[in-house]
């Protein structure tokens, strides 16, 4: 089980170092996807086999493949030039080792820090209790239901945003 | 068995990766690829305090599922105004989108 | 236990005996079990790859009207060897100025999104790689895998009609997976649960195609899409872009793709079969054994897959446009309507008999069918006298 994790936490972790350091953006892209692709592994050890499944399906097949698309529009040519990095890098680098240390000492004086794991319930259906839970009323169907408005709202706002009256093609 | 502080220290350090990523690239698509591994060591932390506090209650879930429709509404909203502002400036270098200054 | 009525699991601790019996600890003579399951399910799902190429050519020899190959051996049997030898000894040309890792990566991973399908097939009520209970999601999950996979070769080709080529066909992909999933949900509310060996028990009083045809007509056109097969296959036509995502190509690496289409659609001739077709019910023979019941799941699957071939042969390549028009103004709403339909008539008459049910989903299809035609045919009527009507007289300046 621990080499499972050291597995898992070593391709999240490496490959999101590439996602931030690649200086050919579809390269960046696609460690992107590994390192989303890391993390349906963790939520598969963490019997959330759901989000695991569903994070492939809503990260890996469909925000990735937009940021594959947004970047090839939007290049001059077919090689990216010029550095990765803007000149304040050294800067960003400490604030970012800041917050992880920052992060590391607020959790590790929290009492619960290093306890075990609960029992999961044999039997226990986690998708069917999910499911419960999002559209009963005393649970949490008022926050499904306005994520659902949210993406309504998201859809047309990007396609208004993003249309081309002059060439008017019709690629979703 | 792993503790939960391990799934902590990993949501954690993906975090600040990310916040690197926000901070320090010059590309504006790289940015937003920054603000994903942002959100998804949100959705670490919240899935494995689901499991480790108590399995049985969903709110965990249903907050990370939440997460997604936000990080795919944002990632959706935020591209198309990226490839707008390349149609009208020709770059998407950040430093360069500088026209209003104050 | 008695082999023939639980190979996998006789197999499995005869092993788990042998491994443990040469001193390995207990996990890794596990793991090593796994693998080695892994290992046989993956050959013989590439040994079926190769019949399948035979079984292509034969069948669309015959669609059209001629023979087929019948050189290579007893009824051409040896043919796809000799394909498949040509494909190892052709050259492996690398364009210049592609991107090397993630060239060579897409062809494998094409054939990886569907290879992983066949982990939640279930071949009999004993015989499935791993009962996830989340299943249909899986699938479109493995979808997804594919779809990257068609952007990878298409990009890193350094091509632009490569490039055009994966955009159209990962356009038509991602907009086709939503009749697939709401048309996938049309099981799962009538079986209760997404796990593939649910749904294949839930079937043994009715088959769901009779309980909702529209799902399996539905599921069909979305899965011929997601496959990229004509008439959905723009992408490949050699008349619009030369090849289309595998244009840079050769040798096996285009093999790979290849195998890896005709194993896709098989694989999805087999989920058609078992989402829809009842699985490995049929009439009773399944209780012989988990092999014979295996047998009719392949079974099933190879006239899904002659029916996916049936279609392929027959239509003409429809235009990206018209594709796209198609799904989102078309397939998405029926899916939708005939979603909340069965949805209400599941709940409303969840505890009558089985014909009740049946009868009355299936009328409800009808119906829906029925009205949908009538809404086409008024819209076709409009457009044809549109363009049938006399030319309008041209008004002339009078002198």
């Amino acid at each position: 089980m621990t080499i499972l994790f050291l597995i898992t936490a070593v391709v999240i972790l490496a490959s999101a170092m590439m996602v931030v350091t690649s200086r050919n953006l579809v390269h960046a892209a696609l460690w992107l996807v590994a390192s989303l692709f890391g993390v349906a592994m963790l939520y598969a050890q963490l019997n959330a086999s759901f989000m695991a499944v569903v994070q492939v399906v809503v990260y890996i097949g469909a925000i990735a493949i937009l940021f594959i698309f947004a970047v090839m529009l939007t290049r001059r040519e077919i090689r990216d030039k010029g550095p990765g990095l803007n000149k304040n890098w050294g800067i960003a680098a400490l604030v970012s080792l800041l917050t992880f240390g920052g992060l590391a000492v607020l959790l590790s004086n929290w009492s619960g820090f290093s306890q075990p794991s609960a029992d999961f319930p044999s039997g226990f259906d986690a998708v069917g209790a999910l499911g419960n839970a999002l559209v009963s009323p005393d649970a949490f169907v008022l926050p499904f239901e306005v994520a659902s408005i949210l993406l309504v709202a998201a859809l047309v706002g990007a396609v208004y945003i993003a249309y081309n009256p002059r060439s008017g093609d019709n690629r979703k | 068995m792993i503790p939960l502080s391990w799934y902590l220290i990993l949501s954690a350090a993906l975090f600040s990766i990310g916040l690197f990523g926000v901070l320090a690239r010059r590309n504006a698509i790289a940015i937003l690829l920054g603000v994903e591994l942002m959100l998804n060591a949100v959705n670490i932390n919240l899935v494995a305090f689901w499991r480790y506090l108590d399995p049985t209650v969903m709110t965990g879930q249903v907050f990370a599922i939440i997460v997604f429709a936000v990080a795919a509404a944002e990632v959706a909203v935020g591209l198309a105004l990226v490839i707008s502002v390349y149609r009208n400036r020709k770059t998407v270098v950040a430093d360069e989108l500088d026209m209003m200054k104050w | 236990m008695n082999f023939w009525a639980n190979p996998i699991q006789v197999t499995a601790d005869w092993l788990m005996g042998l491994f443990t019996g040469w001193g390995m600890t207990e996990v890794l003579a596990s793991i090593l079990t796994q693998l080695l399951g892994i290992v046989v399910m993956i050959t013989i799902m590439l040994v079926i790859d190769i019949l399948l190429v035979w079984i292509e050519r034969k069948v669309v020899a015959r669609f059209q009207d001629r023979l087929g190959p019948n050189r290579g051996g007893p009824f051409g049997l040896i043919q796809p060897f000799a394909d498949i030898i040509k494909l190892f000894i052709k050259e492996n040309i690398t364009p210049a100025g592609v991107d090397k890792v993630v060239y060579n990566l897409a062809p494998i991973l094409s054939v990886f999104s569907v290879l992983i399908l066949w982990a939640i097939i279930p071949l009999a009520p004993v015989i499935i790689g791993v009962d996830l209970n989340v299943g249909l999601l899986y699938l479109v999950a493995a979808g997804a895998i594919g779809t990257l996979s068609i952007i990878m070769a298409g990009w890193s080709s350094n091509n632009k009609f490569a490039l055009l080529g994966a955009f159209r066909q990962v356009a038509a992909m991602i907009s086709y997976e939503i009749p697939m999933v709401v048309a996938l949900l049309i099981p799962t509310v009538l079986a209760g649960t997404m796990g593939m060996l649910g749904i294949s028990e839930a079937q043994q009083g009715m088959w769901y195609v009779f309980l909702s045809p529209l799902a399996a007509l539905i599921f069909l056109i979305s899965a011929v899409a997601e496959l990229g097969r004509t008439p959905f296959d723009l992408s490949e036509g050699e008349s619009e872009v030369v090849a289309g995502f595998h244009i840079e190509y050769s040798g096996m690496k285009f093999g790979w793709f290849y195998a890896g289409e005709l194993l896709h659609a098989f694989t999805f001739g087999g989920f058609w079969g078992i989402l829809f077709f009842g699985g490995y019910h049929f009439f009773g023979l399944e209780n012989l054994g988990p092999l014979v019941a295996a047998a009719i799941v392949l079974f099933k699957a190879l006239i899904g897959y002659w029916v996916i071939m049936w279609i392929k042969y027959t239509l003409m390549r429809i235009r990206i446009d018209h594709m796209l028009a198609f799904n989102w103004k078309f397939l998405v709403p029926l899916s939708l309507v005939v979603l909340m339909v069965t949805a209400l008539l599941n709940t409303l008459l969840r505890d009558t008999s089985t014909w009740v049910m049946a009868v009355s989903m299936f009328l409800s299809n009808v119906l829906i069918a029925w009205v949908v035609i009538e809404i086409l045919r008024g819209r076709s009527r409009t457009e044809r006298e549109k363009v049938e009507s006399p030319a309008q007289p041209v008004v002339e300046a009078t002198h």
